[in-house]
Formats: structure tokens, sequence, C-alpha cells
């Protein structure tokens, strides 16, 4: 996940050692708070404040320039699930107005080991990546919503999650990028 | 190459990390006799030299020391003022240090806030719509680059004269942040950076540089 040189590949763990310690962490979580709920709003602020930092390493890293329509940033998201995670999300389910899309996860690495039991249908597992994605997308200006549509852990065919454009947020665009 | 300093101005324009890198500290230390033969401008924050410059000592420098006691400000290290000492003839021929001035923190935080305004401006005054702000400013004694992320984070470097493009010692300095700072979790975001790892390696980075140029950059 992090890298001890400058190099884009040199330094990579195991895909298992990260869906565990996230395990860890939602069970933790879930045996601190009690309601589910409060599970899945940390989980999400949790996410926004990783993606918040993690967006300087994306960019870093692929020196992307800046997105200016929707099916851009789409295809971004999907670069970053590679580097990061190592799995290639497909884009789908287009709005007509090209402002809400779907990524599709076949398989997700951090669902790897997990059922869920029956008490906890309301548990949105990994929604700590709808919070990475909105907090990543508003350090670049892009104000989104991000919700699970479906999900492999609740018995769907294939887990998606679904992002919808809100607005730009004009005042916060740094000057001289405008 | 000489690289003189670098700095990272955060999102909202506060200056959250600077290193001098490599700045020569001129000092020179002279014999004077009465009465003195150069003009000093007398400041309740330090002493400079205001007019007739001798040798190296040159309009500019501030006093550092009288006869080894340190100048602070318009007094001396023992309590006594420093005009009252250099307007006194009992007291030559006296030996004054001067140095080139140097620039508190303070004075660094102020410049940074400057440049943000400026950079803006320039991006309005542009002719051509959708432009950079300033991206190189030239003087005859130094080169300034500026590389602005697409968070609004601003990359500075200070650099001797006739350099080409910084983009890539921009970039590098971007991917230390990235890796230093931002997964430093202890580090809150848009405060000062103070990650001794981030300096050792930027450090180690400058160095590589002016050893060898860009074409060993990728270590």
């Amino acid at each position: 996940m992090s890298r001890q040189t400058s190099r884009f590949d040199a330094k990579k763990v195991n895909a298992e050692f990260l869906t565990l310690t996230y395990g860890a962490l939602v069970t933790q979580m879930l045996r601190d708070f009690e309601n589910v709920e409060d599970v899945n709003k940390q989980l999400e602020r949790i996410g926004y404040n990783m993606g918040m930092r993690l967006i300087e390493d994306f960019l870093a890293r692929t020196q992307a320039p800046r997105c200016l329509e929707m099916r851009e940033t789409a295809d971004r998201i999907q670069q970053a699930f590679r580097i990061y995670l190592n799995v290639q999300p497909s884009i789908s389910n287009w709005s007509p107005a090209l402002d809400e899309f779907s990524l599709i996860f076949d398989s997700n690495p951090l669902t790897e080991f997990v059922e869920l039991p029956q008490d906890l249908t309301n548990l949105r597992y990994s929604s700590i990546f709808s919070g990475c994605i909105r907090g990543a997308l508003e350090m670049v200006q892009l104000e989104v919503q991000c919700w699970f549509a479906q999900d492999q852990l609740k018995g769907d065919n294939v887990t998606e999650l679904r992002v919808k454009f809100i607005r730009r947020l004009e005042d916060a665009i740094p000057a001289g990028e405008d | 190459m000489i690289i003189y300093g670098v700095y990272i101005v955060s999102k909202s324009g506060g200056l959250i990390f600077n290193l001098d890198n490599n700045v020569p500290r001129i000092e020179h230390e002279k014999s004077f006799t009465y009465p003195l033969d150069i003009v000093l401008d007398y400041d309740s924050k330090k002493v400079t030299v205001a007019f007739n410059k001798k040798e190296s000592i040159n309009v500019g420098h501030v006093l550092v020391s009288v006869n080894g006691i340190l100048v602070n400000g318009a007094t001396l290290a023992d309590g006594r003022n420093v005009k009252t000492v250099l307007e006194a003839e009992e007291n030559y021929p006296v030996n004054l240090k001067f140095a080139r001035p140097k620039m508190t923190t303070n004075e660094k935080i102020f410049l940074a806030s400057m440049f943000y305004p400026l950079f803006a401006i320039a991006s309005q005054l542009s002719p051509e719509p959708k432009s950079s702000g300033i991206e190189l400013l030239e003087s005859d004694t130094f080169t300034l680059h500026c590389f602005q992320t697409l968070t609004g984070v601003k990359f500075i470097v200070v650099s001797e004269v006739g350099l080409g493009s910084m983009d890539m010692l921009l970039r590098k300095i971007y991917e230390l942040y990235a890796d230093y700072v931002l997964k430093n979790p202890f580090y809150s975001l848009e405060m000062p950076i103070r990650c001794e790892l981030f300096d050792s390696k930027l450090q180690t980075l400058l160095e590589i540089i002016e050893k060898t140029g860009f074409n060993n950059l990728d270590k």
C-alpha cells in the first residue's frame, strides 16, 4: 500500500493483510458502538479522511490533469482502485445526464473472507470506499454523493457503488486553476 | 546547481514548510577608527549599513557584533545602546562584524502569504482565459519556481539563475509530501509540517540534485 522509495511499484503488501486488518477495524467498531448506523457513519468518516490524503498520493503518482467531465473522473476512480487495491471495477449504468454512474465490482478485496451475521444486515461493510471517493473528489473541488446500490454481502451478484455528481465547488478552486 | 530554499504554501495561503538550503552566511569583520566612515541606519530592530559601502561590507548588511559582543536589535548583549557606543570617540578603534541579513520566520510567513495573492492576480491579468498563476519568477540573483497541485498546495523552489525547468524536482517534492507528510497519521492537514522523515528525505533529494543534476533522480 505504501511506497518505500518513489518508484511506482516498489512496495506491495499481501491483499489478505489489508482484508484482515480492515475486518479487525470493523469488528472493533461494532463492539465499541453497538449501534450499526453509527458504525456505518464512522466508517464513512474514516474513508473521507483517508480520501483527503490519498488524493495527493494519487495525483503525485499519476500526474493526472484536472477532470472536466464526469467520464474522465470515472476513469480516474477506476484507475485509483487499480493502483491501491489491484481490482478493476467496471463502469456502467450512466444516467442520461451523464452525472451519475456505477462502479461494478465482481469481487471486493475488503470482503474476501466475510459473511454478514443475520443481525447486521444494516451494516454497510465497505462504506470506507464511498467515504474515500467523496473525500478525494472534494479535494479536487467536486462534490459527489456515493452509496452502495448492490452488495455481494447482502446476496447480490455483484457489488455496485453508485457515484452522483452534485456540483463543482467553485469557490474552493485554487486561483490559476479556475 | 544551487537551490537556495524550498517553501510549501497551503491551500489557504499559509506557509506550512520552509527549508533554507545552501545559503552561505557571509560575515565580515573589520576594525574601524574614529570617525566611523560608513553610514549606519539605527532601527529599533536592527542596525544596517545605509551608505558608503566598504570593501565587502555592502549597503543593506546588518551589524552582528561590536568587539565580539553580539548585537541584539538596537542594543548590545551587555545592555548598552549601539548608537551611543559607536558615537563615543573613546570606544575606538572598534571591531564591527557585518553580515547579510537573514529572514526571520515571521518575515518568511509574511512573504509566503504575499505570494498567494500575487499568484492569483497573475492568473487574472492573463489576456487568455484559464491561465495558470506564476510558474516562474526570474530576477538577476535568483529564480523562483512554483508548482500548484490540483488540490491547491503550492510548492516553491528558489534556485540560482539560469537553471532550466524544475518540474522534475517540484514533482519529486510533491511525491515526498504525499508519502511522508500526508501518510503520517499525526499530521493534520493545513498545519505546519514538522515531520523529520520528510525533512531528511527532502535533504537527500536536494543533495542528489546539487551533485548530479536530474539524471540520477530515480534513485
